[in-house]
This record gives structure tokens, sequence and C-alpha cells, in this order.
């Protein structure tokens, strides 16, 4: 018997922007009923692969065949013909529009609405059914979840015929038992024989679902394995072309002093939604608070707040002396006068000016130090000066201060962040989302900074929505849903579960399915947010 | 993705479209029955050609220097200040009551005085609306567009109720005391009895925005005002996490704008006309914009580009002495360098990103 014909074959694709070379001389075939996995750094050239698929871009070269047909791809019509699907990193819905609206978008039939939501609604009962992919068709989108979000998304590609499923990072924005539901779903479709490719930063999830996966470096394909005859440490190494250290080495912290204590800190924001809901938490020397959540719970407030650029009340001390949390004297230059470092969650529109150069950011925030003044003049030879130390120190690459920000890698680009803020030598660094767009080799190298300043016995308050990097990280951790803190746990002492309620709002271990606690918990939360929206 | 070298964007870019614009220029020309290669040369002649000619170009010039990096330094704070007509209209206010009421026994120091009065002047009627968006989020395109018209009121009524001398027909004030007359390029530069620059009305404010220029460089690039301005206007969170003002920033940012379009009025009121007219500011507070545009906000480049303009303007005025071609077309030609400079800038920049990247590929 013969095999039957890939679902997908990529022969020989090449793709190059400018100098760049994105993709080069990429084959993979994807059987049908299958889950592939797609894993590299960024920049690696796999969303370049993936739009190439979807008719997002023309490929320079090679030739894509879908079950065994040579087959053109020139626009997003033509894949959706050939029975692609996507599901975007970030959602395409129509927030004010219903489940169903959204389904029939750019695939009514007619210029009636009526039939054909009448035809969407049997089609979605059915899906529904076949693989666990529920979601009320008359809510409108708002009113969702995330998760819910994309189980939407899934469904408008199923409604198109998808025979293809192509998900980019899908997991980036969900809890843990909603990534679990999301494989779930997963599984039942390679079941009813749908092909699956899915793009992911993270070896977990690989391990967990796929049944081969394919590892990209620099635009190249550098090897295609069998999910059950690789491990973790291997696909690391061939995705950075090194051996690297996935587990952070640490000793116990040696906690001393308490450094930060935030006593029912709350936060209004400008739409008049209170962000921060009395949230109380201490931080002591030489120890790491990770703040665990879903994005959006409140996490990036409480680092606005506690870094002076977002008003809040309630009282904030460090070292017991009281911080103002409004006015006049709350700002970023304020904080870092109290030795107060930030590393802010998004490195690209705060921590960064993208169009100065390495040497003009490593000062952003500090530039009013009277060091680096010079009359009436800022003393730039000195700042650029330091700022090559700096790099060279913490192994900025390439180690050119004249090179406008914007032109390093995500990684580089934290890392001009981390030497700044660590460089003062602070009390107390908070810590946004340290590693996210940043690659495995200079996660290892952000990891053990933090860990060393550490154990230089500063505090550290880490808010991550990666739940490894929290779990490996922190001494304690912290779990915040809707504005609250639900629970602080130390990682040796919970678990990837337990945490995953807490970020759903569950306190406690429920008797039966934890997924509908987690549904009736998030669904308690819209409630709230619709009444308060009137 | 394909990045051009730096010259080609500095250089290169603005050429072109100077070239396209000349090109249509020359299209009008002919369609209206003109010799396009006649024109331009008579242009060339009467702007460059003559010492005369080059006073007239210099002295616009003056004037597109200040205005250009009036909209330049609020531009590197992302605010779009299009009332530098108004700012430099009550800076002439400033001018001509510091030279009618604080005149002092010589130039130098008449012209600080008067300086001082025509920056604090424009600062002042830009700080309205700086505070307005910082405080109130009125957007300032907007406010200041609408400060232009209160300035011309304001100006008109002050001019024909306060300052015009008794007796007096037109709306303008007194002249002003000999001693505030300032030294013309003829009267720095010609011998006894030259006719170098004779007539011309360049004057020693040229020097002053020459000065202009290198403190505003000093200001956006060496000074940490500088520094934070730009940060503001690259990125207004960022700003907010570095505890830079955001209130501040907006506001100093155009105080510095509105006092250089004050300056203006240093050339226009204290240098050529030696009193205070209406409309004395004819437009240059807009001229400005495309200047500062074209220079990509570089005190460099809003020289040259004042400089462009400051041929445009007087080769122009030679095209309406000496041709039938009537002077609205050079409101065209201007509109036209304008509208390639300006608004047109991707239609060029473009085709040359990708001929570099093809350049760079082959090598490769």
């Amino acid at each position: 018997m013969t095999d039957p014909a890939p679902a997908i074959e990529l022969k020989g694709i090449s793709k190059a922007f400018g100098p760049v070379q994105a993709n080069k001389d990429i084959s993979i075939r994807v059987m049908p009923g299958t889950i592939h996995g797609i894993i590299g750094e960024n920049g690696a050239g796999k969303s370049t692969l993936m739009s190439i698929l979807y008719g997002f871009y023309r490929a320079d070269a090679g030739e894509v065949w879908i079950n065994g047909n040579k087959t053109e791809i020139p626009d997003s019509q033509a894949a959706i013909k050939a029975g692609i699907g996507m599901v975007f990193q970030h959602f395409k819905l129509v927030q004010n529009f219903t489940v169903l609206e959204n389904v029939i978008l750019g695939a009514e039939e007619g210029g009636l609405l009526k039939p054909s939501l009448a035809k969407a609604r049997g089609v979605l009962k059915h899906l529904a059914e076949e693989y666990e992919l529920s979601v009320d068709p008359e809510q409108l989108i708002e009113n969702l979840s995330v998760g819910h979000q994309q189980r939407v998304e899934i469904l408008k590609a199923l409604y198109r015929q998808a025979d293809i499923l192509i998900l980019d990072e899908p997991t980036g924005v969900l809890t843990p038992a909603e990534a679990d539901h999301l494989f779930r779903i997963l599984d039942n479709l390679r079941k009813e024989g749908k092909t699956i490719i899915l793009i992911t930063h993270k070896l977990r999830e690989i391990m967990e679902i796929t049944d081969t996966v394919s590892v990209m470096r620099r635009g190249e394909m550098t090897a295609t394995v069998k999910t059950a005859e690789t491990s973790p440490e291997q696909l690391a190494e061939l995705m950075v072309g090194r051996k690297v250290l996935l587990r952070v080495d640490k000793k116990p912290a040696a906690p001393g002093e308490t450094v930060l204590d935030v006593d029912n800190l709350r936060h209004v924001d400008r739409h008049g939604v209170e962000r921060l809901k009395g949230v109380s938490l201490q931080v002591r020397a030489g120890e790491i608070l990770g703040i665990a959540g879903v994005a959006g719970n409140g996490q990036s407030e409480l680092l606005e707040v506690l870094g002076g650029y977002a008003e809040g009340t309630g009282a904030v001390r460090l070292r017991g002396q009281e911080i103002a949390l409004a006015g006049r004297g709350s700002d970023g230059q304020a904080r870092r006068a109290r030795s107060i470092a930030h590393v802010p969650e998004d490195r690209q529109t705060e921590g960064l000016i993208m169009s100065y150069t390495a040497w003009e950011n490593t000062v952003f925030g500090y530039h009013h130090d009277p060091r680096y003044q010079s009359g009436p003049l800022m003393n730039n030879a000195l700042i650029r000066e330091e700022a090559a130390g700096k790099m060279e120190r913490f192994d900025v690459r390439p180690p050119d201060p004249d090179l406008a920000a914007r032109n390093f890698s995500g990684g580089n680009q934290q890392k001009i962040v981390l030497a700044r803020e660590i460089d003062r030598d602070p009390d107390l660094l908070l810590v946004g989302q340290p590693t996210r767009g940043v690659d495995i080799g200079a996660i290892e190298f952000i990891h053990q900074e933090i860990v060393r300043l550490r154990d230089a016995g500063k505090a550290i308050l880490l808010v991550s929505v990666e739940l490894d990097e929290i779990l490996s990280l922190s001494d304690r951790i912290a779990v915040m849903f809707d504005g609250r803190v639900m629970g602080e746990r130390r990682p040796d002492e919970t678990d990837q579960t337990e945490l995953g309620l807490l970020m759903a709002g569950v306190t406690e271990r429920p008797e039966g399915d934890a997924m509908s606690a987690i549904d009736r918990s998030l669904e308690a939360k819209e409630t709230r947010e619709a009444e308060r929206h009137g | 993705m394909d990045r051009m070298p730096a010259w080609a964007d500095a250089v290169l870019v603005p050429l072109i479209s100077i070239l396209l614009a000349a090109a249509i220029s020359a299209l009008v020309i002919l369609a209206i029955g003109e010799n396009p290669v006649d024109a331009f040369t008579l242009m060339v002649e009467g702007a460059l050609m003559r010492s005369s000619g080059w006073g007239y170009t210099l002295y616009y010039t003056t004037n597109f220097i200040f205005t250009g990096l009036c909209v330049a330094v609020a531009f590197h704070a992302r605010m779009f200040n299009i009332g530098g007509e108004g700012q430099a209209m009550i800076g002439g206010l400033g001018v001509a009551l510091a030279c009618l009421f604080l005149p002092m026994p010589h130039w130098t120091l008449s012209l600080l005085v008067a300086t001082f009065a025509a920056a604090a002047f424009g600062a002042a009627w830009a700080f309205v609306p700086a505070w307005l968006q910082a405080r109130r989020g009125s957007h300032i395109v907007i406010t200041t567009i609408m400060f232009n018209f209160i300035a011309a009121a304001v100006l008109n009524y002050v001019l024909v109720n306060l300052l015009r001398p008794a007796g007096a027909m037109d709306p303008a004030s007194a002249n002003f005391p000999e001693t505030t007359h300032l030294p013309t390029f003829q009267d720095m530069f010609a011998a006894e009895g030259s006719a170098l620059f004779r007539g011309a009305p360049a004057n020693v404010t040229f020097f002053l925005a020459v000065l202009a220029c290198i403190g505003v460089w000093v200001l956006i690039w060496r000074t940490r005002l500088g520094y934070e301005i730009r940060a503001f206007g690259q990125s207004e969170s960022a700003a907010r996490y570095a505890g830079i003002s955001p209130v501040r920033t907006t506001v100093f940012a155009m105080l510095i704008s509105g006092g250089l379009a004050g300056m203006m009025a240093l050339n226009t009121t204290m240098g050529e006309a030696e009193r205070l007219v209406m409309n004395a500011t004819e437009g240059a507070g807009f001229i400005g914009i495309a200047v500062a545009l074209m220079g990509r906000s570089h005190p460099a480049g809003v020289f040259l580009a004042a400089l462009l303009f400051g041929f445009l303007y007087q080769g122009g005025a030679e095209l309406a002495l000496w041709t039938n071609i009537p002077r609205e077309l050079i409101t065209v030609i201007q509109a036209l360098v304008i509208l390639f400079t300006g608004a047109l800038d991707n239609m060029v920049r473009m085709p040359l990103e990708k001929l570099f990247g093809a350049l760079r590929r082959r090598d490769a």
C-alpha cells in the first residue's frame, strides 16, 4: 500500500526581504491527520513561511503542493479555497458582531443575511458537538473571554471547510486550563482527519500535542523529527545552535528585611474602570516575588503605579518610607531617585526610544543624573563611553553603541534595557515580561542576570504571563485575577493546575471538572464588567 | 525593509523631488505659451546672478529659516505648529513696542532688546495653544490655526486704534527711531559708491538666523531638554515611563517654536520696513511648514530649504516683473515644490529604496 499524498508539501521555498533571507530553500511534508509543530526563535522565519502558505507573501522560489496537487496561492482567498484556515495570534474578529455574524463574515451566501445565519447556526451546533467547540452563537465577541474568541476563529476556519488549520502562537493569551482545552479540540480535529500546523516557541506544547516537529533557525529548516523521538533539550539545541540550560540554576533565597510594602493599592484607569482593587503584597530583600496571571488582570497597572506613571491610592512603602502615588512627587524620575528600577513590559513602546541610538537609550530615564551633564549640555562623550561598557557586560550584540535601538533583535533590545536598569544597582527592580519575544539563548542570560541581582540582596517584583518563567524564577508566587491577589504560593508547593485555577479566579480546588469551574468564574467576571459598562 | 544610504535619503530624494517639480512647472509654463528655459534663466539671473538679487533672496531666506525652525522644533515633539504666521505677527508687535518705546542708543543694543521682545511675544502667543494641548487635549493644529486669525485681528486693532500716528491714513505704526535701524548688507559689505547689494533688504538678521540654526541644533541634539523633546515626540508612552512630563515638554517645545517664529519679525519689521505694517509676515509662517518638511526638521536642511524657497520667491518676483507670466504662476511653482517635497515624498522614496535594495542584492 502506498502512502497517501501529503496534505501539505513545500518544496524549496525561498523568500528574501531586501538583504534579509527570511526563508531559505525550505521543504516540509505534513501528512494528513497529523499535527505538525514548527518551532524556532523570533525572526527564524516561521511567520514568513506561514504567510507564504496563506497567500500574504509570494515566495521568490519554490512550490506548494496541497493533497498531491501543485497549487498557486497568490492571495488568502486562494488559500481558503485550497482548504487552508489560519488562526492568527491577534484575532481578526469584529468586536461588536455576534459569533454567528463573525463566522459568516466574508462567506455570506446571497444578499440576505437570514438564510446564511440559519445555515451557520446549524453548522456551528454540529461542530460544537463534534469537537468540544461550544460557543454561544448569539453572543457579542466583546463579551467573550479570550479563549472563547479563539474558538470563534477556529470555527470560522472550519465553517469555510478548512482541512488544514494553521495556528500561530495560539496559547500566548490563554490560561493553562484554556490551553489544555484548546489541545483537546486540536486532538479531536486530528481524529477527524484534519491536518494542523502549530507554530509556537513553547517546547512543552510541542512535546505534548504534535506528531512531528520542524525546527527553524535563521530562515532555514534545521531539522524535522518525530516528536516521540526527540526531547526538549535536543529541540532547544537545534533552535539556538548550541546547548542551552532550560531550568534556571539558582540557590535557595535568603530573604532579608521587607523592601517593598504594598498595602491596599487601588487604581482607576482613564475610562473609570477600577483596575487594581486593593492589592497588598510585600517583597523582601534577596527574593523574587513572581506575579502570575492572564494578561489584563491588573498586573500591568500594578507595574505602572509602582513605576510612577499611573496614579493610585493606598499605601506603598519602600524600606518603611511612604512613596507618593499621585501628584508632583510621583513620576518615573522620583521613583528612580528612590532606587526603584523598572524594566517595563513593553520595551518597544516604553523601555526604549526605538529611533535613539543604543547609547542614548542607556541613560533613558536617568538622563537627569548630574553626572551626565556638562554645563548646559549633556555629556554625550561620557554617556557613549559608559554605554559601550554596559553593552559589553550584558553581551549586547552587535556591541555598537551608535546603532539605533530598532536595529537590534528583541533579545538584545531587552538586554539594553536590563543593562540600564540593573547597572544602577537598584534596591528594588520591577520587571515586566522580561523574556517576551526574546530568543531562547537570551532568555537564559536574562534569567541569570535577574537571579544574580537577587543574590546581591535586592528585591525583585516579577510580572510575567509565562507560567514556566514564574515557576522557575520566583521564590514566592502571587496570582492576580481581576485586579486582586487571589493567593500566594511557594513554587515548590504548587503546580500549573493550581496556579491555573487561581489565574481564573477559582480559589478552591473544584469537585468536578476544572474547566467548567473556570468558565463559571470567567463568566461571572464578564457579567460584572458588562454591568459596569451599563 | 530596504534601507537607503543616508546620503541618498538626505540629498537624492529632495533633489529628485525638486527636479520633478521643475519639470511639471516647465510643462505649465509651456502650456500658457511661454518658454520655460527663458523663464528659468530669468529666475536664476534675477535671484542669483546679481548681488542685489542675492540681497532679496537672502532676505526671504531669513524669514523662512526662522519659520522653518519654528515648525521643525515642534515637529521634534511630534506637534504640528501651523501657527507660525500668527506667532510671527505678534512677534512683530513685540519688535514695534521695543523699538518705539525702548529705543537704545545703538542698533546692537536695540537688536538685543527687540530680539528678546520678539521671542517673548511669539512664545507667549504659542503658550496658550500649548497649554490647551497639554492640559485639556485641545488639538494643537486646530488651536494654532485659530490663533492665526486672532493674531491678525489683534494686530489690526492695535495698529488702527493704538499705534497709528495721529492723522496717518494707513494702518501702520510710526517709523522706528534712527538708532534702531539695522545695517543692511549694503551698509556692511559695500564700499562707498559701490553697487554691491544696492537697495536690497537683506540685513544683519540673516546672521541671527544662521545663529538660530546652530542654536536649534545644539538644543535638539546636545541638551537634556532636546533629548526629552525628541523622546516625547517619538513615543509618549516611553516618555511617561522615563518620567518626562508631557505637559512640561509640550509647553517648552512650543515656547521655543513660537519664539523662533516671533524672531522672524526682526527681519521684516525692524530690518526692512522699519515700522510695523499690516500683514508683514506675507505667508512666511506657512512656507515654514514646507521648509521644515523638506529640511527633514534638521537645521542644516531647514537652511538649505529656506534658501531654495528664497530663490523661488525672488526669482518669481523677477518673472512677474519682466515676462507675461502672471504672478499667480509663481504660487503654482511653489505649490508644486511643496507637493513633491512634502506630500509626495514617498512617491520618490519608495522606487529609490527598491533600486538601492536591488543594487545591494546584485552586489551580494
